[in-house]
């Protein structure tokens, strides 16, 4: 067993002993509380750590599971094993809606609304007849488990914290998947992502749903825990101080969020306890400490509490199961020669201005395409036309001679391009591993259920070998498990090269990929194109090195100013004066 | 309802959506220069109403304590700056001088007015003075540092700001409510509608505002910096633009449209140290018509939003809140339908 396995246990042993043991009540209710908010602050660790976007309605969600479970059990005498589904329910409806109308616009928009939508809710729980007003519901029945009633802090512990971790390792389990994955590619925009084929739209709805989901059951605890519920603990300054727990325990981190409840906690009741005494009035002056250490943590620890601990743990490898996995199913290769990608009068204008002005080329199975010409010449507004992250203002792009112009990246990524960036996009925190992996996101299906539940690892093993395959190609087989951050630029584009082709692709995209490679690092390249091209795919090249270019591919198309200067071998365009003009200007 | 209670109620709603224009203007402004989202906004607004309320007692507002310890706190970050990059003795105490000067006198003139108890004009204007401080200071202090990270991490400041700033306001006002006299206390007929001098007031004042701040973005060079800054930070640096300065002068203008809109509305309703948080997100509100980016928009929608405010107080009084807030549901999805999808690389 790792150590870093081992501490993990002992963790989960010393908590398990922690009602038997002769501690105070006192404590059985804080650890209790923390359990609590931990379970909600797992939910922002998912939405804003991993996935970059945030809520401060939370205890809003918490609110709803709470209320519901008060008042189907106060009114109708409903099982408690009932009125957690209703909550979950009725959340999931809230949470998809709010998602849905927020998540298409820009980040900001999803905070906005959770706040207008948490102070909302605040007020209608407090003003609502049914629901007690400000007064809330008081005698909920505690939940019985088997004949066990749960009535006191010590045997309610043990339900409560066997959900949260729980909900813990099923996070974890989340993030170490292929939505896991696609979810943290989310954070750095949704360029990269949805080149790999991933719906960043409805990955960023799942996150948000299932911190919302989680906020549920903990406010149906919250019910049966303190019997009775008011509209206070539901408000937005509880909404911001989970969102303070999850900032200072780590919020890239599962375990920072436990850490991040159990510290504020505390700390909150120490305040609590001191702060009236210094100041000589009372009040809930603790929220000037949280803000402020809020702002420090930001200035000077952004990842939290937990970053430091990690830091200090030794870093696992991944165990390499994969090995004996059978491959993933492969596209049906198109003829050598065959036409796969037409473009047609590709025309796209900016305002007034046409970056790209009525091109045309086809590019071929088995072979590579060169597509040079001078700065601005409009290579990668063509590139991401052809990609789908543009959509072109006239013309046509057609594969395989259907239609692909018009379609959203992520559909014309399945149809089988793939593509690198000029400037590298990848997931820093990830290995070089996982990073490749990503590209083999429509080569697998398994979903949210299937990671938490671990019934994904089949498929995952098949992944990450597809992955492994790829990087030994492009000769990277030695740093699978570094941190894809840690690397130079050169090994990064190889990456993003051999995430690429973890897509099977048909045609692949590259720009710029012998950019800040070394001498040998490019003849490597060089040979891998080749051999990538007697495999029979498409390269369309895009490319400043003109030896590179010049010995590796077989037709070359010359842009300049928007528009297709000539097309032909590489020895033509290299006697061409059209072309020396356009790099060199006008002789005499 | 008749036409004459619309009449009443669709006044009082432009009235107070005249004072969340301001706010939602203020919003814009400080996110188009900086990217901050500034929760906190409101915030301002309970200072200067509070401000105003001390010194109509005659004693010396909390305020001081506030603006004196941001201005050290900044002048600490400046040093160990200065020092760190070996900027020289002399430079350093000439900043911290620079930064220093005002925030000091103005503390001073405070301690030596507030007992004389002068006139509300001369009240009014040192609260203004106090509160218009606090925005720059605290850009400076909670801000600059990480003025380069992501919206998301922005806002989250923002957050703590508020927190903090609001918790300090408990300290320093305590937790009883205020109500600040009329600057105006005459009243006009019109018709089956009462137009008092202070809703005048409210209207001129909103108004002249707004003009103003049009000028100074289409007239003067230090607009026009504001706005490139707002276009692109990075191309704005390579002009000589500051961003820091650009950040500190947008917060600062927003420090004193919020103070202002205190002193606008602080008669007109109590004040208590937290109340300014949802006058400022109805600001927020308004700000989203307009996509966090239009003027125009934004003010129209605060038109909106205290109409709509109005008669939901009038048909639904418990539930006005959640109908304010409610709206920004629809307005979403408004946005959302028309912009269709936008996104920001990190």
């Amino acid at each position: 067993m790792t150590m870093r396995r081992t501490f993990m246990w002992l963790c989960v042993a010393l908590l398990a002993a922690l009602p038997l043991l002769p501690v105070p009540e006192f404590w059985i209710t804080q650890a209790n509380y923390i359990g609590l908010y931990a379970l909600v602050v797992i939910g922002l660790v998912l939405l804003t750590g991993v996935a970059g976007l945030t809520s401060f309605g939370q205890a809003a969600f918490v609110g709803i599971g709470a209320y519901t479970a008060a008042y189907l059990s106060l009114t109708h005498g409903m099982s408690p094993w009932l009125t957690l589904w209703i909550g979950l329910g009725l959340t999931l409806v809230a949470a998809l809606m709010l998602g849905w109308i927020t998540l298409r616009m820009s980040g900001h928009y999803l905070p906005l609304a959770t706040m207008a939508w948490g102070l909302g809710l605040f007020y209608a729980l407090g003003n609502v007849e049914a629901l007690g007003k400000y007064d809330g519901l008081q005698g909920v029945p505690p939940i019985s488990l088997g004949g066990l009633v749960l009535n006191d802090g010590r045997s309610f512990f043990y339900l409560l914290w066997a959900i949260v971790l729980l909900a813990a390792f099923g996070a974890i389990h989340l993030l170490d998947s292929r939505m896991g994955r696609a979810l943290r590619a989310v954070k750095g925009g949704v360029t990269m992502a949805e080149a790999m084929g991933i719906d960043t739209f409805r990955i960023k709805v799942m996150a948000f749903v299932l911190a919302a989901l989680l906020a549920s059951v903990a406010g149906w605890l919250f019910a049966y825990f303190q019997r009775s519920v008011n509209p206070s603990p539901f408000g937005l300054n509880m909404g911001i101080q989970y969102l303070f727990m999850a900032v200072v325990g780590g919020a890239g981190h599962v375990w920072g969020a436990l850490v991040g409840a159990g510290l504020v906690r505390v700390l909150q009741d120490q305040l609590q306890a001191w702060l009236p005494m210094l100041i000589g009035s009372s009040g809930n002056y603790e929220i000037i400490v949280f803000g402020v250490v809020l702002v420090l943590v930001l200035h000077y620890a952004r990842d939290g509490v937990w970053a430091f601990v990690d830091a200090r743990l030794p870093r696992v490898q991944r165990r390499n199961d994969w090995a004996s996995a059978p491959r993933l199913a492969e596209r049906a290769r198109p003829q050598r020669g065959e036409v796969v990608l037409d473009v047609r009068g590709a025309l796209k204008r900016f305002g007034g201005l046409a970056a790209v002005n009525g091109v045309s080329f086809q590019a071929r199975a088995g072979e590579i395409l060169g597509l040079i010409g001078p700065n601005g010449a409009g290579k990668s507004t063509t590139f991401n036309l052809v990609t789908g992250v543009l959509t072109l203002s006239e013309g046509q792009v057609l594969l395989h001679g259907q239609r692909i112009d018009g379609l959203p990246s992520r559909r014309i990524a399945r149809a089988g391009v793939s593509r690198t960036f000029q400037h590298v996009k990848m997931v820093p925190t990830m290995t070089v591993l996982e990073n490749v992996a990503l590209g083999g996101h429509l080569r697998g299906r398994r979903g949210v259920a299937a990671a938490v539940l671990r019934l994904d690892r089949t498929e995952e093993r098949q992944l990450f070998l597809e992955a492994e395959i790829q990087l030994r190609r492009v000769g990277m087989g030695g740093a699978l498990h570094e941190l894809a951050v840690n690397l130079p630029l050169g090994s990064q584009r190889l990456m993003e090269i051999a995430r690429a082709l973890c897509a099977d692709p048909v045609l692949l995209l590259l720009d710029e990929p012998a950019a800040g490679l070394r001498l040998k690092e490019k003849e490597a390249l060089s040979a891998v194109l080749r051999q990538l091209r007697e495999e029979g795919l498409g390269i369309l090249l895009v490319e400043h090195d003109m030896d590179m270019v010049m010995s590796l591919v077989d037709r070359i198309v010359v842009m300049d100013f928007g528009t297709k200067l000539i097309e032909g071998s590489p020895d033509d365009i290299q006697a061409s004066p059209l072309v020396r003009e356009a790099y060199l200007g006008a002789e005499n | 309802m008749d036409l004459s209670l619309a009449g009443i109620l669709t006044l009082d709603g432009v009235t107070s959506g005249a004072v969340y224009a301001l706010l939602a203007l203020a919003t814009v402004l400080i996110f188009a220069v900086t990217r901050v989202v500034f929760i906190a906004l409101g915030d301002f607004v309970a200072y200067s109403a509070l401000t105003l309320a001390t010194l109509q007692t005659g004693r010396v507002p909390g305020t001081v304590w506030v603006v004196l310890g941001l201005a050290l706190l900044a002048a600490g970050l400046d040093v160990m700056r200065g020092v760190r990059r070996r900027t020289g003795a002399r430079a350093i105490a000439l900043g911290v001088g620079r930064l220093l000067a005002a925030p000091v006198l103005l503390v001073a003139a405070t301690l030596w007015l507030a007992p004389l108890r002068g006139s509300l004009l001369l009240q009014s204007l040192l609260s203004l003075a106090l509160v218009t401080a606090l925005g720059p200071l605290l850009y400076r202090v909670a801000y600059e540092k990480v003025a380069d990270a992501s919206v998301l991490v922005l806002m989250i400041v923002s957050v703590g700001v508020h927190f903090a700033l609001t918790g300090i306001a408990l300290v320093l006002f305590g937790a009883e409510g205020f109500r600040n006299p009329s600057f105006w206390s005459a009243n006009f007929d019109l018709g089956p509608l009462q137009l008092s001098g202070q809703t005048v007031i409210i209207f001129a004042v909103s108004i002249a505002l707004m003009v103003a701040l049009f000028a100074f973005f289409e007239r003067s060079l230090r607009g026009k910096a504001l706005r490139a800054t707002a276009v692109n930070r990075y191309g704005a640096r390579l002009m000589a633009i500051s961003t820091e300065g650009a950040g500190r002068l947008s917060f600062g203008m927003a420090a004193f449209i919020a103070a202002l809109s205190g002193l606008l509305i602080a008669p007109t309703t109590t004040i208590f140290y937290d109340s300014g948080f949802l006058i400022g997100l109805k600001g927020f509100v308004a700000a989203i018509f307009g996509g966090l980016a239009s003027y125009p928009a934004a003010a129209l929608g605060a038109l909106l939003v205290g109409v709509l405010e109005s008669f939901g107080a009038f048909w639904a009084s418990s539930f006005k809140e959640v109908i304010v807030f409610t709206l920004i549901i629809p307005v979403l999805l408004w946005r959302s339908l028309r912009d269709g999808h936008q996104d920001e690389e990190e």
